[in-house]
């Protein structure tokens, strides 16, 4: 109680001293510290070391400290128009206390010596008053400490150095291709960049500084029928957001797809409705990345599968753990999807997560068998069974992420991907060998159930296949699966040259909701026999 | 239940504080036009799984955004360091940035000074909510949970701060809100059955967590081992937090631009917009009234234009549609702000008199995982979850598996059949306070599911 009456009492007198001086209106009056040049010159160590002492000294078992600083800049056009350009930046620090097996948790972007220890005192303050309702005790699996550790995006142009015309001139003139084509009336896109420049210090002898980039360029074309009659959007899905920089964004060639973009955005006005049934699929990365983040990534997640998200996310299909793991069978052998935060470019690669673990490559799926979860240093031990079976260490997969210095770290998807075939099966291969189909480009609507059994999911563009060939658009399409049963159905997959990233900067999860960034590899695969329903209603 | 210390000073930003702030920023500015936005406040938390507190937390932060305008050109940035140099820097990034971007032909001017009343949004008693009240607030679900032999999940958030918008033309507006969300899951330990319940306020006392307990555990219980069912077109009886989650959809699609540029499910056919026509059943009026207390919202909006009452939909049919200043000026209309929260019109039918009536129906507890599938009817996709059952012959007889809609709110309100009483519900999936929502419980014919879930 008394330490959260001073952390009160500090944040309060911080804001009070500061409309006090600015009374005299002394504009030219030097700073009283300048938190940013202290981020960035390094000596924030110091207050992370100040902190997670400050932790251990009120009573922590063990403590962390973050202290980051969050960047955002999105440039937002429509048509031959600009319509905001915004920067956020934001400092601050987060300190997590375990204290009998209970956690606290307190940020503060009051980033001086007073500032971030009263935040550690108030995290221990926090898991004490938590005690009243504890039954189990949090353990954390073993790290190695890592005392001097730096990790960076692998980007070459950071997207905050360049030079807002040339964004600006980037989107305009991808609009004006857009505008050029017949009944397309709007088109709104948006560049969004991120960048995190994370420090983090642990009670256990890491110290770990990292800098995260994230690009994505956004892009909406709008067809109206002349009679005000229908309306259709085409999303340039296919440009993934990345954790790359701004020369991703310039490989991505917007103006160059702008225009096939807005074609069939006009094109979706006459496709034909498509007619209920069941029907092969086509699925390309572009769509699929999104069913598998949904049906494989969430339900893999071990907090879920042992009813820790059960109010809001929800549990999952996949549990208890000792009758699945080894036991279900996901998909055919052909199936294998990878864990890992490694892959270059993909949205949920770091060096170290927010444990301080240095996450490894692991198998969700393997053979079609499912195999492994998704875990944090609190959630390895959970598995200490399965793991002595296996012959394996106990050790967290690294999939502890916080989505702001003011955020408390839980388990988040990392990249979760369908690796590719061996061999060199292309998509028109896999179109062949579909007699009545459909093939999805680009994802849609996407909706599943809180155990992730019953999904439903659109696209961009969906194709007629007859006979091996594509013969036209088809419009109003949405597939609705069964988990299990739909994996199962896939027997045929695209080879390495296919494989292709999509991903998402907000995966939403935990309580109050966080923003996870993950990306999804997958070839184009070919699903047989999925119930597609028709979304086109009057009443 | 009782919060300890009732006036507690919160750490959001005084209206002096915020003056001050405003002025320096002010007068660091070069442009033409500057715009000052401050949000400040704390964010406290504590989250329980598995009849014990998981993670708890409070965060403290205050953001300044600067928007500066050079001729029509414009840009904003935002810092939460509040000293001088990082004040000055944000003030001359923005003007930097504002310098370097493209016109924008449907700049308008800021506003000058406003007559903007204080709103009603604010509650001592959720503003001092501390780390051991809120533990006690969880025990009163996770004990009697146990006791049943139960498994209770939830979250409860309480939020407190301040927002101020302030321009070089003389205008200056503050305002602060509370805001707090309790929800909880009670699941059968063997994961054949789920209850949920929750609720929101601005003020913590109007929540009641033993009552929230003996919700959700009563619905776990009855929840156990559903039975599958067709999907098809059936009667439901959605009880409020189900009504809500559609009903907010329609407050989406209430954007007069997107109407009038044909991309909305309020575009007439052939040019225009739906205001005049009738569009749902003529019982059904949904309204936003920022100083209705049972759902208050704020009193201006982001550039110091003050929020008005407005009728939505009166009698079921269109009134108003939102009209921000650019879209106004160019049609000839007043602007209408969007609106922070929603009332809906109810009746007097009570829950029992409307399973009482059901020859064969559902009823719904909530929806979950809602996304849009064609904007074009309002149509969405999502899932019931956490207290399904079916009515058969004017009595609930069994839980059934839950089942995925495709649904277009509007279709539904045109399909009604019986309205109870309005109750305020916490309609945000993520289970945070959300927008304040009131509505009715509702019975409505030809819902439509078109397929089963396993989840449970």
């Amino acid at each position: 109680m008394t330490d959260r009456r001073e952390f009160l009492r500090t944040t309060g007198a911080a804001a009070a001293a500061l409309a006090l001086a600015s009374a005299p209106r002394r504009a030219e009056a030097a700073p009283r510290y300048d938190d940013l040049d202290r981020f960035q010159s390094g000596a924030s160590k110091e207050l992370l070391l100040e902190a997670i002492n400050a932790a251990k000294v009120a009573g922590a078992s063990y403590a962390d400290c973050r202290i980051a600083r969050f960047r955002q800049n999105f440039v937002v056009t429509r048509e031959q128009q600009i319509v905001n350009v915004v920067d956020t930046d934001t400092l601050g620090c987060g300190v997590r206390a375990l204290v009998d097996g209970c956690w606290g948790f307190a940020a503060t972007r009051t980033l001086t010596r007073e500032g971030v220890t009263t935040a550690a005192r108030e995290a221990v303050a926090i898991a004490k008053a938590n005690r009243v309702a504890r039954d189990r005790a949090v353990t954390l699996a073993p790290t190695p400490a890592y005392p001097n550790a730096t990790w960076k995006s692998p980007y070459t142009t950071d997207p905050f150095e360049v030079p807002l015309e040339q964004k600006v001139d980037l989107l305009l003139k991808s609009n004006a291709e857009a505008m050029k084509v017949a009944n397309v009336k709007f088109v709104n896109s948006v560049l969004f960049f991120v960048k995190q420049e994370r420090q983090f210090a642990s009670t256990e002898g890491s110290v770990i500084d990292q800098t995260l980039i994230r690009s994505w360029p956004l892009f909406t074309a709008t067809a109206v029928a002349p009679d005000f009659s229908d309306f259709q959007n085409r999303q340039g899905s296919e440009a993934a957001p990345m954790g790359r920089g701004y020369e991703y964004v310039v490989q991505c060639d917007l103006p160059g797809n702008a225009r096939k973009w807005a074609e069939q955005a006009a094109e979706k006005l006459k496709a034909k409705p498509v007619e209920v049934g069941k029907y092969d699929l086509v699925l390309a990365p572009s769509n699929l990345w999104l069913t598998i983040h949904e049906s494989i990534g969430h339900p893999t997640e071990l907090d879920r599968a042992l009813g820790y998200e059960a109010n809001y996310a929800g549990t999952s299909f996949i549990a208890p753990p000792e009758e699945k793991l080894g036991k279900l069978q996901y998909g055919k052998p052909l199936m294998n999807i990878q864990g890992d935060r490694s892959q270059a470019g993909a949205l949920a690669t770091v060096g170290y997560d927010d444990d301080g673990v240095q996450p490894d490559e692991f198998l969700i799926v393997k053979d079609g068998m499912f195999n492994d979860y998704q875990t944090t240093r609190e959630q390895a031990p959970w598995l200490a069974d399965w793991y002595a079976k296996q012959g394996k260490p106990v050790r967290s997969h690294g999939c502890s992420y916080a989505d702001s210095w003011g955020s408390v770290a839980f388990q988040r998807m990392p990249n979760v991907s369908l690796l590719p075939g061996n061999d060199n099966t292309s998509w028109d291969d896999l179109i062949a060998g579909v007699d009545r189909g459909i093939a999805i480009v680009g994802d849609g609507s996407f909706s599943i159930d809180q155990q992730r059994y019953n999904a439903q999911f659109g696209g961009q563009v969906t194709y007629e296949i007859r006979g091996g060939k594509v013969v036209g658009m088809l419009k109003d399409v949405a597939y609705q699966i069964r988990t299990p049963d739909f994996w199962n159905s896939m027997d045929a997959i695209g080879g390495k040259a296919t494989y292709e990233l999509g991903g998402s900067f907000f995966d939403g999860k935990g309580q109050p909701s966080q923003s996870n960034a993950v990306s999804h590899g997958s070839p184009p695969a070919r699903f047989r026999q999925v119930n597609v329903i028709n979304t086109g209603r009057t009443q | 239940m009782t919060p300890k210390s009732l006036y507690a000073i919160a750490p959001h930003l005084s209206r002096a504080e915020c003056d001050a702030i405003a002025k320096k920023v002010l007068s660091f500015s070069t442009a033409d036009e500057c715009r000052v936005s401050i949000n400040s406040g704390m964010r406290q938390n504590t989250r329980f799984a598995v009849n014990q507190i998981s993670t708890a937390g409070d965060n403290y932060n205050a953001a300044v955004t600067v928007r500066s305008v050079i001729g029509k050109r414009s840009a904003n940035v935002t810092v939460n360091r509040l000293d001088d140099a990082s004040l000055r820097a944000a003030v001359q990034n923005a003007e930097r940035i504002a310098r370097l971007a493209p016109e924008d032909p449907e700049l308008l001017p800021e506003l000058g000074p406003q007559d903007v009343p204080p709103s009603v949004q604010w509650s001592d008693a959720t503003a001092s909510l501390e780390p051991e009240a809120r533990a006690e607030a969880v025990r009163a679900i996770t004990e009697p949970a146990r006791r049943a032999g139960l498994v209770s999940t939830g979250y409860l958030e309480a939020n407190a701060g301040s927002f101020a918008v302030a321009n070089n033309k003389g205008l200056f507006a503050y305002d602060r809100s509370t805001a707090v969300a309790f929800t909880t899951t009670v699941r059968t330990p063997d994961g054949t059955g789920s209850g949920w319940a929750g609720a929101s306020d601005n003020d913590f006392r109007r929540i009641d967590p033993r009552l929230l307990a003996e919700r959700a555990i009563e619905k776990a219980r009855k929840s156990v081992n559903p039975v599958a069912i067709e999907p098809g077109r059936y009667t439901v009886i959605l009880e409020p937090t189900a009504v809500a989650n559609l009903v907010q959809l329609i407050g989406g699609a209430l954007n007069a631009r997107n109407a009038d540029e044909g991309r909305s499910f309020f575009s007439k056919a052939g040019g225009g917009n739906k205001i005049g026509e009738k569009v749902v059943d003529e019982r059904v009026t949904l309204v936003s009234d920022p100083f209705d207390p049972r759902v208050p919202s704020g009193t201006f909006g982001g550039d110091g234009l003050p929020t008005q009452k407005v009728t939505w939909i009166e009698n079921g049919v269109v009134r108003n549609l939102a009209y921000d200043r650019f879209w106004a000026q160019r049609t000839g209309k007043a602007p209408v702000s969007a609106g922070g929260t929603l009332a809906m019109s109810g009746g007097s039918s009570s829950m029992e008199e409307m399973i009482a009536s059901t020859e064969r129906g559902i009823l719904v507890t909530r929806f979950w995982y809602i996304r849009s599938v064609d904007p074009r009817t309002i149509l969405f996709t999502g899932l019931t979850r956490d207290g399904t059952f079916l009515i058969e012959n004017g009595k609930v007889t069994r839980p059934v598996k839950n089942l995925r809609y495709n649904e277009s709110p509007i279709f539904m309100l045109n399909n009604l059949q019986m309205m109870g009483r309005p109750e305020r519900v916490s309609a945000s999936e993520a289970g945070g306070p959300g927008q304040a929502i009131i509505v009715p419980p509702l019975k409505c014919r030809d819902f439509n599911f078109t397929s089963t879930s396993d989840a449970i």
